[in-house]
């Protein structure tokens, strides 16, 4: 790639979501901004090569994206009249330092929760990632005229219902703030536990962009520590993907990985991170105990050097926010290693989680501890049917044709 | 500002009782006071209702709701809000008023 190249594809990464905020709040509609900044972004490709790069490329791209729009909006009033509607909807000049929370407001507005949950995460994706919607069909792989159809969709939902631009009220703040939280963890979720077995088992662009689109947010919000726990808990799960996968595709679980092969930058800043929401001294909600959960296993240089007690006490705290028995799956796992297998499994059978496949790995794995081969290969077959990422299949498996008596 | 229907679904067909009434009196109230209130009504049962069709010329008169649904409209609210934000929050209250599931929707512009 040439440099002029280069530059233009770290801008877009940069400032796409700032021309398309910026030109919402001035035009108060989506379609008009994604296609001005997608047009503005083509000119620069054209430009910048002949003319060089502008100064300030962020500043280019918005007034050449509104010049864009302005014209579009005036060529539209000579055949509809719509001129004036159209420039009603723009507020009034805000102070400075309002572009940022442009952003947020962009975030707020594609994840709102009047809008289905797929529609909210291509939305996000396209308006505030800046993905084109075949990069979006890709990753999730859907057909391009599906993705298109759910954009346009919350699209026009948001205008004829008229979802607000803004960043919510002080009394529906948390409830948002986690409906965002929860779109960009399950972006980054798809890409880390793909279930589409054609793609692999880890989709590190998707992982890379619900990173890139946190840590976005928790620069518009840096107070907000859920935002920081979510954050935090995403990098320290990247950081061990090194070593999550084997060459030959596998699963490689925390116990037998090389812990060498960690990305030992991001972990440093997802402990830090951590550090900081501890010193807080605020009561740590889901994502931060989460977080602090992978900062215990990041911080053991060997599996034996857990501390196990930690991770045990940390599953309690997040079983008083949520009951799910998901989590007092995952407590009994460190349950194992804390009292031994027994205890574990007497916890894990209470369970109503028998469609779960990470239910029946658990027991496969607690009564190979114990001897129980019959069952624990019963268990693991289980597991192998209900399971749909093909590292994590290949991976049980093997572990089931290791059992004694094969 | 934007108008709002607000559907009230209910599959028994029930009327709402004292309990319920007050509780829906009470909101809507509150929505004149606030200025949001633009019309309610509650519907009589959906056997009491005739399907019309007058496309072709001289009117045709049907007994009877137009499909069998398994959910009715017993009433509906019009309301005026600045936003769906505003809009969903008083659907919630509204919801709780009458004890039943809502339907929101903007009226087209």
């Amino acid at each position: 790639m040439t440099v002029v190249g280069e530059v233009i594809t770290r801008v877009h990464r940069e400032e796409w979501a700032r021309v398309v905020a910026t030109l919402t709040r001035r035009f108060g509609d989506l379609d008009i901004a994604e296609e001005m900044a997608a047009e503005a972004f083509a000119t620069a490709v054209e430009r910048w090569p002949v003319d060089g790069i502008p100064p300030n490329p962020g500043a280019w791209l918005t007034v050449t994206a509104q010049r864009k729009a302005i014209d579009r909006i005036r060529r539209e009033a000579r055949r509809e009249d719509k001129h004036k509607e159209a420039l009603v909807l723009s507020d009034p000049p805000e102070p400075l330092g309002a572009i940022d929370d442009d952003r947020l407001r962009l975030v707020f507005t594609c994840c709102h929760p009047a809008l289905a949950m797929e529609a909210r995460i291509a939305l996000t994706l396209r308006m505030v990632g800046g993905l084109t919607v075949p990069e979006i069909a890709s990753a999730f792989l859907i057909q391009e005229a599906a993705i298109g159809r759910r954009i346009t969709r919350a699209k026009v939902k948001i205008k004829a219902a008229k979802v607000p631009y803004r960043v919510p009220s002080r009394e529906d703040l948390p409830a948002r703030v986690t409906g965002v939280l929860s779109v960009l963890y399950l972006i980054f979720n798809e890409g880390y536990l793909a279930s589409n077995p054609e793609k692999g088992a880890v989709r590190s662009d998707l992982t890379a962009e619900a990173i890139r689109l946190t840590r976005l947010v928790r620069e518009l919000m840096p107070e907000d520590g859920e935002v920081a726990g979510l954050l935090a808990l995403m990098i320290l799960t990247e950081g061990r993907r090194p070593a999550r996968v084997s060459a030959s595709g596998d699963l490689v679980p925390l116990d037998e990985q090389d812990r060498g092969a960690w990305n030992r930058k991001l972990i440093a800043e997802g402990h830090a991170l951590v550090r900081a929401r501890l010193a807080s001294g605020q009561a740590p909600g889901r994502y931060q105990i989460l977080a602090a959960i992978n900062a215990v296993h990041t911080d053991a240089r060997d599996i034996r050097d857990t501390d196990w007690s930690q991770v045990v006490a940390l599953y309690d705290q997040l079983g008083r926010l949520d009951r799910s028995p998901i989590v007092r799956l995952n407590r009994a796992i460190a349950v194992a290693e804390l009292d031994g297998p027994e205890v574990a499994l007497a916890e894990v059978d209470r369970l109503p989680l028998e469609g779960y496949h990470l239910y029946h790995a658990t027991r496969a794995d607690l009564l190979r501890r114990l001897g129980q081969s019959a069952a624990s290969r019963a268990a693991y077959n289980q597991a192998i049917e209900l399971a749909d990422n093909t590292a994590e299949t290949a991976y049980l498996i093997r572990r089931r044709d290791q059992l004694a008596g094969s | 500002m934007t108008q709002y229907l607000l559907s009230v679904l209910t599959d028994t067909g029930e009327l709402a009782t004292a309990e319920e009434d007050a509780a829906i009196s009470a909101f809507n109230n509150g929505l004149i006071a606030d200025g949001y209130w633009v019309f309610a009504a509650g519907l009589a049962a959906p056997s009491t209702a005739t399907v019309v069709d007058g496309r072709d010329g001289e009117a045709v008169f049907t007994d009877g709701p137009y499909l069998e649904s398994k959910e009715y409209i017993a009433g509906f609210w019009i309301l005026e809000a600045s936003d769906l934000d505003v809009a969903l929050r008083l659907a919630g209250q509204a919801s709780k008023a009458c004890n039943r599931r809502l339907e929101l929707r903007p009226l087209a512009e």
